[in-house]
């Protein structure tokens, strides 16, 4: 998970992800950091992530973030 | 002749009143429930303001609301100017100092109106009486204005495109006599208003008797929801700017839904990779592709390429040939350039060129000059600062002359975050570049700052887009041998370290 926050922190250093839970509804993320951080997480982890898996509810925490990268990693 | 763009908007409300006009998320209004609505808003309008032929501010927030707006300040005989509220609160400031509004139109309420101070403002419940049946915006004529857009502005001021009904009138017109998109064509739009790719969309749907079905940006972060939209609402036609197109490739999206229904996908804004035009091709075989080329001032778009289909996977699409009603040809100063394969500078003539850049004569007159091939009389050319090549006939863009980058669509002059950040306490100078490969800003600066107080000085007058990535305090900027930043050893750097780190 820390991994995870040093990731997102890097990718968008302005943005609280420890404390943000509407990081989509509050219009924090935009699409160009969706892309940037789809495309860290797959390298990071060694996961690959759909669009299937792109939708607003896993991405509106880290928490949110974290569950969908644990689950890409236990499929492989 | 057509000579106020109301006048497409009433042809289609008689013709098709119970088609739909304009369409949200959560809202749809036909023609009939456009023009009603407009007509009443725009009569109260002319009534509270008094005035015709002046600036009126639209707060905009990409929905349905935002276009009756528009329509109601252009029925009250006077031209809208988009204000995105959103924007920080100084870089509004210079909007409304610049342009003097009579006043702002809220057809929503915004999160904030600081930026507004004491200007006065209007809602559609103060819109709402029975002001006399008069048609306001029948006293125009086309070359009054219809808007005024802003841009990014190297001097650290934005400047505001000020567009005539005719050039809108001569891009929709230039626009069917090419495409020839049919009756109830269903644009699906991507560009926020205050941006002119979204004037296309507005006009073309206005003159086809079709549909401006808007997509809310939150969409192109889930391009799958994106595809069950456009499938859902019956979009056909794209006219989008490229990142938009490469965020749909670079998710591959197609993998999980496809929009079949799609006809013609147009693209402009930055060059377009043709591995993203590959996989929206090969996915989509049966769609007419178009890339097309002009800046905010000639009115959207001069140049226009249709991808045959099928074509051999190019190096570099074409910016391709001018529109019918406009001239486009390359200039070495004032000298014409008509060999093949050589450089020079993309300029413009022709009715799509804006009237200029409001209240800002200086700038307008380096930028609209006298056509110089043109000795008989003072013809009008727009100088675009993009710089171009034929090759047997055709045109192919080759980069600016100055430092204006596009990044996310949008234009920017990184003169323009220089000066900013030369402004703020404890920076001497700095120097903005652009890795394009990225898609990342990066700001060096020399002086006591710290990165956090800089950060936080530009956040407060810069769009999150113009924002760097990265700023990196610096004891000593690399030189030219003529004593400039080196930018060039500074792009390097940050794409040395980018791309091999």
């Amino acid at each position: 998970m820390d991994e995870l926050y040093e990731l997102l922190e890097d990718c968008c250093p302005d943005v609280d992800f420890r404390a943000e839970t509407h990081l989509i509804d509050d219009e924090l993320l935009e699409s160009l950091d969706i892309v940037m951080i789809v495309g860290e997480l797959n390298d990071r982890f060694d996961i690959s992530i759909s669009a299937d898996d792109l939708l607003p509810e896993h991405f509106n925490s880290a928490e949110a973030i974290w569950n969908l990268v644990q689950q890409r990693m236990n499929e492989d | 002749m057509i000579i106020n763009v109301l006048s497409y908007f009433k042809a289609s409300a008689e013709r098709f009143p119970e088609r739909i006009a304009f369409s949200d998320r959560n809202t749809r209004l036909t023609y009939r429930e456009a023009w009603d609505s407009i007509s009443a808003l725009g009569r109260n309008l002319h009534e509270a303001l008094g005035t015709e032929n002046r600036p009126v501010a639209v707060s905009i927030r990409h929905t349905v609301q935002d276009l009756l707006g528009f329509f109601a300040v252009v029925y009250s005989g006077n031209y809208y100017i988009p204000l995105d509220l959103t924007l920080p609160r100084e870089r509004v400031e210079r909007m409304l100092a610049v342009t003097e509004p009579e006043a702002v139109l809220l057809m929503e309420p915004a999160r904030s109106t600081d930026a507004l101070g004491a200007r006065r403002t209007l809602t559609p419940d103060q819109l709402r009486g029975n002001p006399a049946q008069c048609e306001p915006w029948t006293g125009r004529k086309d070359t009054d204005l219809l808007y005024v857009i802003f841009t990014s502005g190297s001097t650290g001021e934005p400047k505001g495109v000020s567009v005539s009904h005719r050039s809108v009138i001569d891009m929709a017109e230039q626009f069917q006599r090419v495409f020839r998109f049919p009756e109830g064509t269903v644009f699906g739009n991507q560009a926020p208003f205050d941006f002119d790719v979204s004037v296309k969309d507005i006009f073309l749907a206005l003159k086809t008797g079709g549909t401006v079905e808007i997509l809310e940006k939150k969409l192109f972060s889930f391009p799958k929801l994106l595809m069950e939209r456009i499938i859902e609402r019956r979009i056909d036609t794209l006219i989008w700017a490229v990142p938009a197109l490469k965020i749909v490739a670079e998710l591959n999206t197609f993998e999980s839904v496809k929009p079949e229904g799609l006809k013609n996908v147009l693209f402009s804004g930055e060059v377009l990779p043709p591995k993203t035009l590959q996989y929206w091709q090969r996915h989509l075989p049966g769609v007419r592709f178009v890339n097309l080329y002009g800046p905010t001032e000639i009115t959207c778009n001069c140049t226009y390429h249709i991808v045959a289909p099928g074509a051999a996977p190019e190096a570099a699409i074409p910016i391709g040939t001018a529109f019918p009603n406009c001239e486009v040809f390359l200039l070495d100063g004032d000298a014409a350039v008509t060999e093949d394969g050589q450089i020079g500078e993309i300029c413009v003539t022709g009715s799509c060129l804006a009237m200029g850049y409001y209240r800002r004569p200086a700038l307008t007159a380096e930028a609209f000059v006298p056509n110089p091939r043109c000795e008989a009389f003072p013809e009008r050319m727009y100088r675009t600062g993009d710089l171009g090549f034929l090759r047997q006939g055709v045109l192919y863009y080759a980069g600016r002359k100055d430092t204006q980058i596009k990044h996310m669509g949008h234009r920017i002059e990184l003169g323009e975050i220089e000066l900013c950040a030369n402004a703020a306490e404890g920076v001497a100078v700095s120097a903005c570049v652009y890795d394009a490969e990225a898609l990342r800003l990066v700001l060096f600066y020399q002086g006591e700052a710290e990165e956090k107080a800089l950060a936080a000085a530009l956040r407060s007058k810069l769009p999150k887009y113009m924002l760097p990535a990265q700023l990196r305090r610096v004891s000593a900027f690399p030189m030219t041998r003529t004593g400039k930043i080196d930018r060039k050893e500074l792009k390097a750097i940050v794409t040395g370290e980018m791309h091999h780190g």
